[in-house]
């Protein structure tokens, strides 16, 4: 579980994120969504430590990540996986060698081992048949599921996914989406997916956070987002077409149920 | 001047980073002979060719501009080896290398830095600044010294070139000029300041590509300073180089 407590972040004195609480549940989903710019990007880069928070608390499994020594923080970072907006694959290596480079960079496992767990990785992502390749020879969608495949490598605690879907059409974000949520019930890992695909976000929001202008403005899950009386939440949905005529049609469907009964 | 200030602080620090324990020697090493290979066997054509050229141009213009009936015929082959061995094939050479190879270490890694692999890298807990600046540095300075090698080498065929094809002196009497007071320091003092010429192109280009920030334009940007940058202080320490080993 990760606990977020009164998160901040400035840069040049402008404040990004305003004193965020949340908590991320294990063995769930967790979604960040928001606008672009609403400050879900700079949220997710202060939990996995890329940005230093301006103050507030980060607590991994009851562990402040904010006070740990260099050693301990590297220990943590071990324990997580990331897979970036754009995969963030390593060009000079093959697909088996980026999902090898994590384990031979820390496990103690023989070569051949360690080439199974990989193979192992990139099959459970369905990528069999992509061994060889480099990443500038496969399709987005794959190199997305490279990612995860790397990300998963060491068996992680931790996942987190930064806009997964982005740049990919949406019958491949829906297998991306579907591969991040089964993974993470199968190893029971805390995932945080950043995103502002409402495909996501009805399809695997197990938890949801809203983000609007570096506060949280909302909290809850997929069934209740759609119900949601928070105005910015409701602009941020229904900005989408799609969503508008789905929530007409709810509305007339319980029109008609009322009139009927 | 505050920025300057600035910048050499965050060298500094950079360096910090990659002068740390690395976390897995294996990966290293192998990194180490991909660099070799990336950044100084693929230098050796470039190197010979020019090399080749410069030892056959110094060579005709001393024996058309300078030499005179006053002066001993082997005066050509001296003058050929010392400007070779003493200034082109460290200083020169290494100055022509921060083009080829500081804009290649700046771009790769300031490539790495707009796509995420740092960031990707670091969040595996890998020391980002080490695996990446390290094996280079490493290699770099290891294959400095056989470029350097390589173009005095090359430099001395080019100016025998002259005499073969060319006609324009005896072999012999430049051959007589080549060995006329040859003192081996020189060679020494010129691995030296190659391999202070390597550390220099291979940390100052990372350090330009490891703080790109933005796009692919900055990375264009950051391989343009790091050259400029790169000779610059190739240049000025060539000064204080030569200053202190003569």
């Amino acid at each position: 579980m990760i606990e977020v407590r009164s998160l901040c972040k400035s840069f040049d004195n402008k404040e990004v994120l305003r004193g965020i609480d949340a908590t991320f549940e294990d063995g769930k989903t967790n979604l960040i969504i928001g606008q672009s710019g609403s400050g879900k990007t700079v949220f997710m880069k202060c939990i996995v430590g890329l940005f230093e928070p301006t103050s507030g608390e980060l607590l991994y499994d009851n562990r402040n990540f904010l006070i740990m020594d260099k050693k301990e923080k590297i220990g943590l970072r071990r324990e997580m996986g990331m897979i970036f907006q754009s995969a963030a694959l390593f060009d000079s290596m093959t697909v088996l060698e980026n999902v090898m480079f994590p384990l031979n960079m820390f496990s103690n496992d023989t070569f051949i081992e360690r080439e199974a767990r990989a193979k192992f990785c990139l099959d459970r992502v369905n990528l069999s048949e992509a061994y060889s390749k480099y990443p500038g020879e496969i399709s987005g969608g794959m190199q997305k599921r490279v990612a995860i495949a790397r990300a998963i490598s060491l068996n992680p605690k931790y996942l987190f996914c930064d806009e997964p879907n982005s740049g990919l059409d949406p019958k491949t974000s829906l297998v991306i989406d579907e591969l991040i949520q089964d993974i993470t019930h199968e190893y029971c890992m805390t995932t945080i997916v950043n995103t502002h695909d409402m495909n996501s976000v009805m399809g695997i929001g197990e938890k949801i956070i809203f983000l609007c202008e570096g506060l949280k403005e909302w909290e809850g899950n997929s069934a209740k987002v759609m119900s949601a009386e928070s105005k910015k939440l409701n602009d941020f949905i229904f900005a989408s077409d799609l969503f508008k005529k789905v929530k007409e049609v709810e509305q007339e469907e319980i029109r008609v149920r009322d009139a009927l009964l | 001047m505050f920025k300057g200030i600035q910048t050499f602080g965050k060298y500094l620090m950079l360096l910090g980073r990659v002068f740390s324990r690395p976390e897995r020697l294996r990966v290293y090493f192998r990194q180490l002979i991909h660099e070799i290979e990336s950044l100084g066997v693929n230098s050796s054509g470039i190197v010979i060719l020019i090399s080749l050229f410069i030892g056959a141009v110094i060579t005709i213009q001393i024996k058309l501009n300078i030499q005179s009936p006053w002066m001993p015929p082997w005066v050509v082959g001296y003058t050929t080896r010392e400007i070779m061995l003493l200034e082109f094939s460290s200083s020169i050479m290494c100055l022509i290398l921060s083009g080829k190879v500081g804009s290649n270490i700046a771009s790769e890694i300031g490539t790495m830095r707009v796509t995420q692999q740092i960031d990707a890298l670091e969040i595996m807990g890998i020391n980002s600044a080490c695996y990446l600046i390290l094996p280079k540095m490493v290699a770099l300075m290891l294959f400095m010294p056989i470029l350097v090698t390589f173009s005095i080498f090359f430099g001395i065929i080019g100016a025998y070139c002259t005499c073969w094809f060319v006609g324009i002196m005896t072999a012999s009497d430049l051959e007589t000029g080549l060995l006329h007071d040859f003192n081996a320091y020189f060679i020494l003092s010129s691995y030296v300041k190659s391999i202070f010429f390597a550390f220099i192109i291979s940390t100052v280009s990372a350090y330009y590509g490891y703080n790109v920030e933005g796009g692919s334009l900055d990375v264009g940007k950051a391989s343009t300073n790091s050259v400029v940058s790169c000779s610059v202080l190739i240049l000025f320490s060539d000064l204080i180089l030569t200053k202190l080993l003569n």
